[in-house]
């Protein structure tokens, strides 16, 4: 394991030196959070930024936040344990208390990136959210739709939810030791990371980071058990995660946040 | 004698150019070049058993030891050394017996290999239907109900199993088969061109490279998609391997000595590990400039974009160069056991892919932490060195008793790979 700590210390010497402001965050947070969703700064950090995310903020407007995603945004059978919800929980905490945050969900199941970014014309007509999570990939892979295909869905998906005058933040595949001998998750990765480099919107790393706690014991993502409870703590983690990382992409100054 | 004889020089003795005269073969022979017979080339068997070595870690979740598998430090992987390998190690023997025993003979032998091939393939695919069935009946984590969507292909079997016969449904790992028995199919065509005229053999496969990237050629799959390694890009790798097995690695040999060459090579790879570096170390990537990075990414395995082939070009030249065919290290007995894989490469490349399933499924199934990961490669590794080693053991008794015709045929594991 000397090189995995080797490598981790050389990435976290780099995440400090870089000019972050955020050092004290996770420890005065009103509700600290639990020592399991502990992850390097880097993965929770972007260089792309969500501008109209921080003018809401700035300006007092309500933050409208819409979750795209498929079956893995949800815990069957308990909602409330989510990510998206979680998230919601997290940046009300985190947020002055006059801000209003709304999270919604809209779930695509079992629909590819492709067929999902067609309806992205009507789905922004209905809301206007300020903040898109699109939360793709899994099902593409899983039918291992062309890489190129799946690069140009994504393109035109993105394009559309920006036009509709939204932040974009993409979010990737879940980490699924399980089946990774059946699932080929490598292309989809690199082709959600060029296309957010590309258009320059942050890209939430669902795979390094729960990679990153299956490595480091924090989650058995191995276990086979049938209950939600790995699940929701999972959730949890991935909500306060996601509300971080939008909070650090918006550039939110210390004094538009509640601590 | 044809044009190509001057440029090729003379043949070797013992080679087809030796032959008796009157055969139709004697006038066309000359235009290729083979080494001279009972010398095994080490090297190839030192470092295709590397490859297979890697390609066993690299199918494995990621651990410590995926960070001495060569695809952490530059572009190409271990892939391209296999294909080159095979496409070297394929023409030599194959070559060898089109120019002694006639096209048909060879073709004829051509084939059987490839049915050997197939057959190896349909063995792996039942080992993964069978891993999959189980892990679909016996895993219920609500945090992963997508994800077993993948299990969907099983609810019909009348589909999905005569795809995979038909080589278009393939599970994930298992890609590198069909591609090998597609070029193998090649094969015969691909040699009786460069009987002819090597160089404008390689030329067309150039070219095919080309148009494929130009038109966009590829082979469908199912249920959609297309072949994870496109054969019409691949072929290059394989194409280039069989021409320096015929002789074009000695032309080339003054390229191959130039310091120049060297100093690109070199420059190169540095290139290529600083880029790999970003990927590890997100902080450099500000380092980078974003329009190399526009123009660069992404590198497509599918397709063997350019700059891996190139990349895998540099790695071939500095070997080349630095290790000699006659380095006494070959003989050493540390060697022996990668040089041992080598040598029987189709066997031990799916032993190590049923390895790498079985080891997943250990992983799964009984624990997955560090220590186990670490024995599991370990003994993965061990493994296929014993697997290799009675393979050989048995090969020696049964040539012992068998008929002596064997070595004037060629060897047939030379021609092996996977």
């Amino acid at each position: 394991m000397k090189a995995k700590v080797l490598l981790s210390l050389v990435l976290l010497c780099g995440s400090l030196a870089a000019p972050t402001a955020r050092a004290g965050d996770a420890a005065s947070a009103p509700s600290p959070a639990p020592a399991a969703c502990e992850l390097p700064s880097y993965l929770l950090t972007s260089e792309s930024q969500l501008p109209r995310v921080a003018d809401a903020i700035k300006a007092g407007k309500p933050l409208d936040i819409l979750v795209i995603g498929s079956r893995s945004t949800t815990i069957p059978s308990s909602e409330s344990s989510s990510y998206p919800a979680r998230m919601e929980a997290i940046l009300k905490e985190k947020l002055p208390p006059s801000e209003v945050v709304h999270v919604s969900v809209e779930i695509q199941s079992k629909k590819t990136a492709e067929e999902t970014a067609s309806t992205f014309v009507k789905l922004m007509e209905a809301k206007t959210p300020t903040l898109v999570i699109w939360q793709t990939g899994t099902v593409d892979a899983i039918r291992s739709i062309d890489p190129d295909e799946f690069r140009g869905a994504l393109t035109d998906g993105v394009v559309a939810l920006q036009k509709a005058g939204a932040d974009v933040v993409l979010m990737n595949l879940q980490y699924s030791p399980r089946t990774e001998t059946m699932i080929s998750a490598q292309p989809f990765l690199d082709n959600m990371r060029v296309v957010a480099q590309e258009h320059d919107i942050p890209l939430f790393d669902r795979f390094a980071i729960m990679r990153q706690w299956n490595e480091q014991g924090q989650f058995d993502l191995f276990n086979p058990s049938r209950g939600p409870e790995l699940a929701k703590q999972v959730h949890d983690c991935l909500g306060r995660a996601l509300a971080q990382f939008v909070i650090d992409a918006a550039h939110l100054e210390p004094a538009q946040q509640q601590n | 004698m044809t044009i190509a004889d001057q440029v090729t020089g003379s043949t070797i003795a013992g080679t087809a150019g030796a032959k008796p005269a009157g055969t139709k073969l004697r006038a066309a022979a000359p235009a290729i070049t083979l080494p001279a017979i009972g010398e095994r080339e080490l090297r190839l068997d030192l470092f295709r058993g590397l490859a297979l070595w890697l390609i066993f870690i690299d199918h494995l979740p990621p651990s410590l030891l995926t960070w001495f598998t060569i695809r952490n430090y530059g572009l190409s992987d271990a892939t391209e050394i296999f294909i080159f390998i095979s496409g070297y190690t394929a023409a030599f023997v194959y070559g060898r017996a089109m120019l002694e025993s006639g096209v048909l003979i060879a073709t004829a032998r051509i084939l059987r290999r490839v049915w050997q091939i197939y057959v190896a393939h349909v063995f792996l695919f039942t080992i993964f239907l069978a891993e999959i069935s189980y892990v679909a009946t016996r895993f219920e984590n609500p945090l992963y109900t997508e994800e077993m969507g993948i299990m969907d292909f099983l609810k019909q079997p009348d589909v999905t199993i005569v795809q995979a016969l038909l080589l278009r449904f393939r599970p994930v790992n298992m890609d590198v088969l069909p591609l090998y028995i597609v070029l193998m199919l090649a094969l015969p065509l691909i040699l009786w061109s460069m009987k002819w005229r090597p160089d404008v053999t390689l030329g067309l496969s150039v070219v095919l490279y080309a148009v494929t990237w130009e038109y966009d050629l590829y082979l469908s799959a199912y249920p959609n998609g297309f072949w994870a390694f496109n054969p019409f890009a691949w072929q290059l790798l394989f194409v280039f391997g069989a021409w320096c097995a015929l002789g074009g690695a000695r032309r080339m040999s003054r390229i191959l000595a130039s310091n120049v060459t060297m100093w690109i090579s070199i420059a190169y790879l540095v290139a290529a590990f600083y880029v790999t570096l970003t990927w590890y170390v997100p902080q450099l990537s500000q380092f980078m400039p974003k329009r190399i990075e526009q123009w660069m990414y992404p590198i497509d395995k599918t397709d063997l974009d350019v700059l891996r082939f190139t990349h895998f070009l540099a790695l071939a030249a500095l070997t080349v160069r630095f290790l000699p065919r006659d380095w006494p290290g070959l003989k050493s007995r540390w060697l022996r056991p990668l040089i041992l894989c080598g040598q029987h490469s189709l066997e031990i490349f799916c032993l190590g892919v049923f390895l790498a399933f079985a080891g997943h499924f250990v992983l799964a199934e009984v624990s997955g932490g560090p220590v186990m990961h670490a024995l599991i490669s370990l003994s993965g590794i061990l493994i296929m060195w014993g697997v290799a080693w009675i393979i050989s053991w048995y090969k020696r008794v049964a040539d012992k008793s068998g008929a002596k015709t064997k070595n004037a045929v060629g060897n047939a594991d030379l021609a092996g790979g996977g």
